[in-house]
Formats: structure tokens, sequence, C-alpha cells
């Protein structure tokens, strides 16, 4: 195994991996605030690459106006999610709420197909397709892109949870949601902001990724999975862990193709993911579940 | 009492008149993935058989008798496929079914055909479906081993000796996949590499350097859009010079769009339905190929796609076989079936016999290339 070839399978498994992590972030900012796994996260993915797509091809706008477009559509989609789908039954137990989502990832992939049809889509790369060769090695610039964005809205996301007033009231709900509205926090509103949040960075993800994945409306299914598991890598509720998990997943993965067997690259990675959670069960960067009397 | 009169004549009227109805047309049952994921085949193939149908009647039908087609969307799964089919067999009481648009379906009902003795011609490519034969199944696209045969005579041709492969982990590829380590080694190539990717897989980069590894002389592709796209911009992106071929499975401009400019040079087995103005004006298959096309783009205002080709010739193959024995009963239907010989269809000219239930060879298929964004047949 010469060093370009592993250099390149690290590249590779560093792109995915970004993926998998933005869709995993949107999935701990949601849970951090309701205890609930949104499984529509994938659509609000899907939502940024397949709006992207029809803003540029169908409507005729320019590329960042179109991404602009794509990433504000799907926000507004998050707070309709969060109006119409979870409001009404805000006072069911989580388990209710999860099965909801399923039903709404169901619902917008559906709406898509009907609206944009069944074919794949692609977008064009931000800075053109000329790889960089490094080492030996060839890096997309789009590549750049995802990582430069994913750590940019990585520090992003600190900085609001742990330096803005609003940010602190989304983690207080998460800890005891009746405390929380006792010291006059509104839980709806950050429930609301928290779909929103997170259908925002699922759908920057989802844009910054259509030029290299290509896009269609069934694309959140996958994402959707991967990024549970990365999530579940990392530690559920932790931003770090599910970012940390996401490029582990997609380096396991990328490493397994290239190693072992492409034909068991997925299987692999999920392997290496139960035998975590057999010795670890909270996950690398979870924190032990404290049981409330 | 009047009222009550009337109501009875009418009701006998109905009973009357419809069964005369429809004693009058020939049922012919269709069982198409028009939804879910296999309905890049499904769609166009029904949208051919409504088109066709309508085409014939207004034409006057077959032996003077008009046409009905009735389609049922298995939705890709083989549980609905199966219902669609015993619907069609027991209360439909169809007297061929055509359809349906994918292998895995058409083995899961071929058995009810032979027992019901009504025939079946699917538009699904395993070899399964023809070998051994099944007196009552028949299929119209080519085989995976006609397209593996042109691509193998043409690296044979530039000299290549050491071929890897990268096929999809689905039913399609997979079949590919058998028949390429069959034929590879049998014709004299070496197996540089055997890999494999999801059919949702977004990424191949680490499969590509695996075969850059391996030192290969050519690449074959094994699959449907868009994972062939995303091999095809992997490779331009990983700067590789190494040759690669596709299947015939992303022979339609669909593909030309994804892979864009990666989609260059490449070189792939297609039907002539993908450069019919290239065709030979003196070719068997030109007036056909224009017929569909011109027919398609009138009915539906959209270009062709290659995959509605099979259903084509499906209801060609059995309208030629009811006019050629005067006949639309089922087992007259299947007998002239195995009778018809070099029938020029959509695929490739047609020639079925009790031994051969698939009826193309190699011939069906051309070699195209993709130049400037559009097809170009090679010789």
């Amino acid at each position: 195994m010469d060093p370009s070839s592993l250099l390149q399978y690290l590249i590779t498994g560093l792109t995915l991996g970004s993926t998998y992590g933005l869709t995993a972030l949107g999935f701990t900012i949601i849970f951090n605030t309701t205890g609930v796994i949104n499984f529509a996260q994938g659509e609000f993915v899907m939502l940024g690459g397949m709006m992207s797509v029809y803003f540029m091809h169908s409507l005729g706008f320019g590329e960042p106006a179109a991404v602009v477009l794509a990433v504000l559509g799907a926000t507004m989609a998050g707070a309709l999610v969060e109006r119409l789908a979870i409001r009404p039954v805000r006072d069911c137990p989580a388990i209710n709420l999860i099965i909801i989502t399923i039903g709404v990832s169901i619902f917008i992939r559906g709406l898509a197909m009907l609206l944009w049809g069944k074919d794949t889509h692609v977008l064009e790369p931000f800075s053109g397709n000329q790889p960089i060769m490094f080492l030996g090695a060839a890096i997309m610039p789009q590549a750049i892109w995802v990582l430069v964005i994913s750590l940019f809205l990585l520090g992003a996301l600190k900085m609001f949870f742990s330096g803005t007033i609003h940010g602190k009231a989304m983690l207080a709900c998460s800890f005891d949601s009746k405390a929380a509205s006792l010291v006059g926090i509104g839980v709806q509103r950050m429930v609301l902001l928290s779909f929103m949040i997170s259908a925002l960075v699922g759908a920057v993800g989802g844009v910054i990724l259509a030029p290299i994945t290509m896009t269609s409306y069934d694309v959140g299914i996958m994402l959707g999975l991967k990024g549970f598991a990365a999530c579940i890598l990392g530690g559920l509720g932790n931003p770090f862990g599910a970012a940390a998990g996401g490029v582990i997943l997609g380096v396991l993965e990328s490493f397994g193709a290239g190693f072992v067997s492409s034909a068991y690259k997925d299987a692999l990675a999920f392997v290496i993911l139960l035998i975590l959670l057999f010795v670890k069960p909270s996950g690398l960067f979870g924190l032990k579940d404290s049981k409330r009397v | 009492m009047n009222a009550a009169k009337c109501v009875i004549a009418l009701v006998a009227c109905l009973l009357t008149c419809v069964p005369a109805f429809a004693a009058d047309a020939i049922k012919i049952g269709a069982i198409l993935s028009v939804t879910g994921p296999a309905s890049f085949l499904g769609e166009p193939e029904k949208n051919t058989l409504i088109m066709l149908q309508d085409q014939l009647n207004a034409a006057g039908g077959v032996n003077g008798q008009m046409v009905e087609v009735i389609v049922y969307d298995d939705e890709s799964d083989v549980n609905k496929c199966v219902m669609a089919a015993k619907k069609l067999l027991d209360q439909d009481q169809v007297a061929v079914v055509i359809g349906p648009s994918i292998s895995g379906n058409t083995l899961a009902i071929s058995k009810f055909f032979s027992s019901a003795e009504v025939p079946l011609v699917s538009c699904a490519a395993a070899e399964k479906i023809v070998r051994p034969v099944d007196p009552w199944v028949f299929n119209t696209p080519q085989l995976d081993r006609h397209a593996v045969t042109r691509i193998l005579q043409d690296a044979k041709a530039k000299g290549y000796s050491r071929l890897a492969i990268l096929t999809v982990s689905d039913g399609y590829g997979q079949a590919g996949r058998s028949v390429l380590k069959e034929l590879i080694p049998a014709q004299g190539f070496e197996l540089a590499a055997d890999e494999v990717y999801g059919p949702k897989d977004t990424d191949m980069t680490a499969q590509l350097t695996k075969i850059k590894g391996a030192a290969a002389d050519a690449i074959i592709c094994w699959g449907t859009n868009p994972g062939p796209a995303v091999v095809a911009r992997n490779r331009v992106q990983l700067g590789l010079t190494v040759p690669l071929y596709m299947s015939h499975g992303v022979a339609s401009n669909k593909f030309i769009e994804l892979a864009g400019e990666a989609a260059e040079g490449l070189v792939l087995p297609a039907g002539r339905l993908v450069a019919v103005e290239q065709v030979p004006a003196d070719h068997p298959q030109k007036a056909v190929l224009e017929a569909y096309v011109e027919g398609y783009a009138k009915a539906y205002g959209t270009q062709i796609s290659s995959f509605g080709g099979y259903a084509h010739d499906a209801f060609a193959l059995v309208m030629e076989a009811i006019a050629k024995g005067d006949s639309a009963k089922s087992t007259d239907i299947r007998d002239n079936l195995e009778k018809i010989s070099g029938f020029a269809g959509t695929s490739g000219v047609y020639t079925y016999s009790p031994e051969n239930h698939n009826g193309l060879d190699e011939s069906a298929f051309i070699m195209v290339t993709i130049e400037n964004g559009a097809w170009k047949a090679l010789n």
C-alpha cells in the first residue's frame, strides 16, 4: 500500500465523514432541546440540495443566490415541520414525536418526488472541477469547501450554545423543560428555533455536498441513517461528538473499502459501531446518563 | 311502473352490451414498475404501451379486433407484483401479459404462467428468465452476456489484457458481475480487480484508488444511474487515464447530464435506440426506430428513453404473433411467438424458437462513445 493511496483514502473519508457529521449535528441540536430524534433530518439535507438545483436550473438564479435561497427555504421547512407536526402534539411522550418525524420524512420525500421528479440532479462545484494534486493524491476544491464550511458551522454552533443567551436557554430546555419555563424561557420558541437551526445545518450540508454526491429526492434516507449512526458513535447530545463520530465513520468506511473489501464497507463501519457500543454504550464522547430520582 | 321497466331494460342492455364489447377487445395485461426505485424503467414502458395501444386501435386493431391494455403498477415491489399477476390471470382473464420491468419480479411470478397457460413477455433482462427455457416465458431486452461479449470484443481489438471490474451491489450489478467473472477468463483476459459499490453510494474514489494500484488496462463498470456517473466523475477527479467501459444500463441521456464532461470518451454497448439518426438507412431496424421516436415525441412531447423500447418490442412481438396465427388465444399466441423469425424491433432483430426465448444475439448492441455531450456510434 503506497502512501499516496493511503492519503487518498483519508481525504475521501474526511469528505464523506463531514457530510455524516453535519447530518449528525442536526440530530443533536433537536435532541438537545426536545429529547426527540428527528428522523426527518436527512430530508432537510435533501431539501438543501434539491432546492438549490431547482432555484438554479428551473428558475435561473445564479449559484450563490440559489444556494442562499435554498438554505433559507429549508430553514422555513424546518419551522413548518415544528409548527404543523410537532407543536400540536407537544404534550405526547417523546416516542410518539419520534414516530411523527418518521411520517414527516416520508411526507417530505413524497412531496419532493412529486414536485421535482425522481431523477438525480447535479449542482456545479463552487470553484471548478480541477483537482489539486497533493503528494500524489487528488483533492477536489469542493472537498475543501465541505471541510471548511463544516468546521465553521461547528465553531459557530459552539459559540451559540455556550456564548449566547438563546443557546443557553435551549440547553436549559433539554435538561428540564418545566424548570426552564419556570425561569422564564419560552420553551416552545426554543423548540421552534432548534428545528430551524437543525434544518439550516442540514441544508448547508446538502448544498455543499450536492456537487460531489449529486442529489435526488431520496438521498435523505441513507444520509439520515449514517448521520444517526455518527450521532450514536460520538455520543448522543454532544455536538462535537456528533461531528467527530461522522468523520470517524467516513474514514472507517473509506479505509474499509480500500483495505478489506468495497462490498463490505458499510457492514464494516457498522460492525465497529456495534463493538464500540458494547464496550462504551454512551458513545465515544457521551457522558454517563445520571438517573434523576 | 314505467320507471322500473326502464331500469330493467337499461340493466338488461348493459348486461348484454358490456360482455359483447369486452369479448370483442383482446385483453393484454401489463405489470410495470411505474413508481418506486425502478420507475426509470416502468414509466417509459407504460407510456409506450398506452401509445402503441392507441395507435393500433386508431388503425383498426389487429385482425379486426380492438386491443385493450390493462396496466398494473407493482411499485417495484415483488409482493405487489405477485398480486397483480394473480389479478390479471384470475380476474381480468388476459390473453397475454407484458412485463414486469425488473428481473426479480419476473422470476417471482413466472411459475404462475405455465399453470395458467398464459404467455408472459418480460421486459427484464436477467438470463435466468429464459435459461433454462420456460415454455410460457419470453423476454425482449438484450442479455448481459451479449453486452459483455461486445465489450470484450472491443477490449481484445484494442489489445487490453488486464481488466478490472466495478459493479453495483444490486440485482443488475451482480448479474453482470457473474457474467463478467465467467467471460473475462474464458476469453483469455486477466481479472485484475473485482470491486463493488452500493446502489446509494456517492463516492467511489476508494474503489478506483484500489483499481489504480492493480495496474489494470481497462475498467468495466456495471450499474444503472446515478452510480456509474459518480464513477466517471471520480475517475477524472483522481486523474486516472485508464479507459473506462460502461454497461448498457446507463445508455440514456440522463447519464451524460449527470456525468458531464467526465462522460467524454467513455465506451459502452447500447441498443440502436440511443443513436437512431446514425443507424444506416438500409438497416432492418431503421423504420421501426424512427416510427417509435417520432410517435413518442408526438404523444408525450418528450424524448424516448431506451428502456421503453423493451415494452415496445414486447407489444410488437405479441401483435405479430396474433396477426401471424390469426388467433388471440393464449396457447396460439405462445406457439406463434416461437415461430417469429427475423422480426425487427427497437432493441434488435428477434428470432424466437422453442430453445431460445430471448431471440437476440450480440448484434443487437452497437458500441457507442460519448463525444461533445452526444452519443456517437462506433463501427
